[in-house]
């Protein structure tokens, strides 16, 4: 069963300039794990030292923040389209 | 790599800066990529989701990030990187900006001093992220600093 899952532009460098790939998998978890095994340079982007995902990294099962489902526990089905959309954060200290 | 912005584009980041200050502005770099660099044909300035700290922190929030993107496919162009402001404070990337960044963004830092803007640099992160590496401003003409009131209101 493969999800539709959208990359944002920063992580199209990685990703042969493909916005959008079909991924294997249950859960957001499983996606994420396909999406970063096919393209091994971007799990440090994704993910920090400690194997969560960054802060600034939002995914989205629809319209829906996976914070406020299960997480990357939360299944997925061929109908759901899942979104890695960037929040951008900085400052001068 | 080289990072081509037109005149204009470089006053309305300048300007939005001194426009924020003391608050960092922040905003969209929209453009295309060449093959020597990236070339920004436009910005779409961003409004800071921070809630506090808004005069050394800024956050482009994933809803005005995708509205973004949209809006820059519309008009066939990409989000190619971020520009923000450092009120009162040199124009590199600080231990915040590399611990928060994207990987092959442009990041474009305006320095502005007393409302006045100064210097501008634009960096890309490290494949290793351990910092970032300069990246040469192109600009098609010389540009003049925008007409701003130095001393505030």
């Amino acid at each position: 069963m493969a999800t539709r899952v959208l990359i944002p532009t920063p992580l199209r460098a990685y990703t042969e300039k493909k916005d959008a790939l079909l991924l294997e998998g249950n859960t957001v978890g499983e996606l994420l794990a396909a999406l970063t095994t096919a393209y091994v340079p971007l799990k440090r982007h994704l993910y920090d030292d400690a194997g969560a995902l960054r802060s600034f990294v939002n995914v989205y099962v629809n319209d829906e923040d996976i914070r406020y489902l299960q997480k990357e526990e939360t299944r997925v089905t061929e109908a759901d389209t899942v979104s890695i959309i960037p929040s951008i954060a900085g400052g001068r200290s | 790599m080289v990072l081509t912005l037109s005149p204009a584009v470089l006053h309305r980041i300048r300007l939005h800066a001194a426009e924020a200050y003391p608050e960092e502005c922040c905003g969209l770099l929209l453009g295309a990529e060449g093959e020597g660099g990236k070339e920004i044909r436009d910005v779409a300035r961003m409004g800071n989701a921070r809630e506090e700290s808004r005069t050394r922190r800024f956050l482009i929030s994933p809803e005005d990030y995708a509205r973004g993107e949209a809006l820059a496919a519309a008009q066939g162009l990409g989000v190619m990187g971020f520009y923000h402001s450092h009120p009162d404070h040199p124009a590199r990337p600080s231990q915040f900006d590399l611990e928060h960044a994207w990987p092959w963004c442009s990041y474009v830092i305006a320095s502005v001093e007393n409302r006045v803007p100064t210097a501008v640099k634009s960096w890309v992160l490290k494949e290793d992220r351990s910092g970032f590496d300069e990246e040469i401003i192109e600009s098609l003409e010389p540009v003049a600093s925008p007409r701003v009131r130095a001393g505030g209101a």
